[in-house]
């Protein structure tokens, strides 16, 4: 295996027993992901890209097979152990954020952080930080409720940031957001990766949100069905919409006198609800 | 994960459901405030019959006959006549003793001011006040010259005063007493005693209190053997805490050799062996309550497990995302369980305020008389063993009913976990 390869998944199938009927999410997966690596794993809905994402983040054992992360073969590992790569090499972010409603979004971030071992207030200190990162300096007391959606996304990615993992894994991470804040999201999961020098994975069913990644594996039906290198066309393209819009909303929030990223979001955000 | 900040979470998600703590919690209130007052009440009545028996006296030892064989039958302790005034006196002048009173039981039907009574007649020798520690409410005490020329006097227990003269002062009046198995002799009150209470020896003020003299000779003159009255107890109190052991020996001694035996015919009880075989008694009473009252406790930390459950059943979504962020099982299981904990301890501390509350609430219950004199208050008594005990046991039922919903929560499978909304 050369030494580039962060994850490594060997002939994962994933069987669901439903009642009397098994159903085969996963039919034999085999691939390599390099590291610092820009990945979308593409399919349209019941193709077991999520399933996959769940065994590479290890969420989830495969039915038969192994996935490897920096030569940590999850199949021989404890929870507790799954529970360390879970903390210290992977962050998650979800279709539906996933914060914790009764917490703000400091202590949203600053428990990944202790769950790694530290006290609460270094974990807040940090998790403060990460907030900064994401533009949320400004709103780190704030319930998940009292956050819109993009924001409380923002809140995902500093949590998944937050303990300085090797791969964050995004599940669909704009599905719940309007295309104007969609795009924020990722425009900002793409400077984390640059700033971090992290792997990240997406998994999408939209082909623009994966034209952003330098790579596509297409699932159907549980199976890989292709995998190849965004051609450089569409990803120049995609990239040159991406600035042209922050560009474009950069512009307005001038005069408002130097706004925080999260703001203009919320401003699309009730722009895309307004009739 | 710290544990200040554990409970910090815990309280906060017990804050999130007020209504559904604060009943979760009665349960254990009520469980641990039964055990503080049931056990105060056992406590109580401990430490009121510890009074009683020191009240008895200082120093006091119970000499009383031994059994006796009657044809190869024994009788019970006290069944042989083997103790008479004279012991009593000759014990009186033994050095480690202060001072010895005898006394002689019987019963009698008791008439007086147009009323009667059945009560226990005490012949006694004029230590005897002394001796027991015994005060007067009104009149006088028995004088030496009453039992030396056994003149019919009487000095009443204040229930029989009660009964017999419902009204006006029952000194100087006549009584007449007629004494099972015995004769009928008119006797003059000369006193009546101050209350003493009811105790582990029943109404202790339901009698009448005779000279031994003049009770051996006016109403069981057949009783008398050579002019030499026999006694059912005599009372030593001994001169000193120290002297106790010393003075049974001697004692003993004194006794063998009046009644030229080898083996004791009487027996020696101190007020301790007393004390002792009450507190003995009581403690497995006070204990009983207790563990009554427990059984409320239990249903209480069922109420916990219950509502635990539900709580990993409303919040497994956010187990899930503590498990995706990298929360270990006993991240989750401590989480929980300081949960259930917490519940407890706010319910066993209330529970013991509300026990305590209600321990000083019996306190002002009085209790009727058996016998019909003035009644009593309950005496309760909340002890440091019983708090720390209810306290203790409130935890341990919080940790005992916590573990099984935490440890349901723990091992959830992340993505289950996650994928339940």
């Amino acid at each position: 295996m050369s030494a580039d390869v962060i994850i490594r998944v060997e002939g994962v199938t994933k069987v669901y027993t439903m009642g009397e009927e098994k159903v085969h999410a996963l039919r034999g997966i085999t691939l390599d992901i390099v590291r610092g690596t820009y990945v979308s794993i593409m399919g349209p809905s019941g193709s077991g890209k999520s399933t996959l994402f769940n065994m590479i983040g290890g969420l989830d054992r495969p039915s038969d097979g192994e996935v490897i992360m920096e030569g940590f073969r999850f199949g021989e590992l404890s929870s507790g152990q799954m529970a360390w790569i879970r903390c210290h090499k992977v962050g998650f972010i979800f279709q539906s954020f996933n914060l914790i409603p009764s917490m703000t979004a400091l202590d949203n971030v600053a428990i990944a952080r202790i769950f790694s071992g530290l006290t609460p207030a270094q974990a807040r200190r940090d998790a403060a930080g990460s907030l900064e990162q994401v533009g949320l300096g400004n709103r780190m007391d704030h319930l998940p409720s009292e956050l819109s959606g993009g924001q409380q996304q923002r809140v995902a990615i500093a949590r998944a940031i937050v303990n300085r993992p090797e791969v964050i894994l995004a599940d669909e991470p704009t599905g719940n957001l309007d295309l104007r804040t969609g795009e924020d999201i990722i425009n900002l999961l793409g400077k984390m990766k640059m700033d971090l020098n992290i792997t990240v994975i997406f998994v999408t069913h939209e082909r623009d949100i994966a034209y952003h990644t330098r790579r596509i594996i297409r699932l159907r039906d549980g199976r890989v069905v292709a995998d190849e290198p965004v051609p450089d066309g569409l990803f120049l393209e995609a990239e040159r919409t991406l600035a042209a819009a922050a560009a474009a909303k950069a512009a307005p929030a001038q005069p408002n006198g130097g706004r925080s990223l999260g703001a203009p979001s919320a401003d699309a955000r009730r722009a895309a609800v307004a009739p | 994960m710290s544990t200040l900040l554990t409970v910090r979470v815990a309280l906060r998600a017990l804050g999130a459901n007020k209504m559904r703590t604060a009943l979760t919690t009665l349960g254990i209130v009520i469980g641990v405030g039964a055990v503080v007052a049931l056990m105060s009440v056992g406590a109580g009545s401990q430490a009121q019959v510890t009074a009683q028996i020191q009240g008895l006296g200082t120093n006091l030892l119970f000499v009383r006959p031994g059994s006796t064989a009657v044809g190869g039958v024994q009788t019970g302790a006290g069944g042989a006549a083997t103790l008479t005034l004279t012991d009593a006196q000759a014990l009186a002048q033994l050095p480690t003793v202060a001072d010895a009173a005898a006394e002689l039981m019987g019963f009698g039907q008791v008439v007086g001011q147009g009323q009667n009574w059945n009560t226990r007649l005490l012949g006694i020798t004029q230590s005897y006040l002394g001796v027991r520690n015994a005060t007067m409410a009104r009149g006088e005490w028995f004088a030496q010259d009453d039992l030396d020329s056994r003149t019919p006097v009487a000095v009443l227990g204040s229930t029989v005063a009660q009964r017999l003269f419902t009204e006006g002062d029952p000194v100087g009046q006549a009584v007449r007493i007629t004494a099972r198995g015995g004769v009928g002799g008119s006797f003059r009150v000369i006193g009546v005693m101050a209350r003493r209470g009811s105790g582990p020896f029943g109404d202790q003020d339901d009698l009448i209190y005779l000279p031994i003299t003049t009770m051996v000779v006016r109403l069981f003159s057949q009783r008398a053997v050579s002019g030499v009255p026999q006694v059912s107890t005599i009372n030593v109190q001994v001169a000193d805490q120290a002297l106790i052991d010393q003075a049974v020996a001697e004692i003993g001694e004194v006794l063998r050799t009046r009644h030229r035996v080898d083996t004791d015919d009487f027996t020696i009880q101190s007020q301790q062996e007393f004390l002792e075989a009450f507190n003995q008694i009581l403690g497995t009473f006070t204990l009983l309550l207790g563990a009554i009252a427990g059984i409320s406790l239990v249903v209480g930390g069922i109420g916990i497990m219950n509502i635990m459950l539900v709580s990993v059943t409303e919040r497994t979504h956010e187990i899930g995302i503590r498990k995706a962020v990298g929360a270990r099982r006993r991240d989750i299981l401590a989480q929980f369980i300081v949960e259930s904990i917490t519940v407890s301890v706010l319910g066993g501390m209330l529970g013991i305020a509300v026990g305590s509350a209600v321990a000083s609430l019996l306190s002002r219950v009085q209790l009727p008389s058996a016998t019909g004199g003035a009644a009593t208050a309950l005496q309760t008594l909340v002890t440091v063993d019983s708090i720390v005990l209810a306290f203790g046991v409130s935890v341990a039922v919080g940790l005992f009913f916590g573990i099984y919903p935490a440890n349901r929560a723990a091992t959830l499978n992340p993505i289950d976990a996650l994928r339940s909304e």
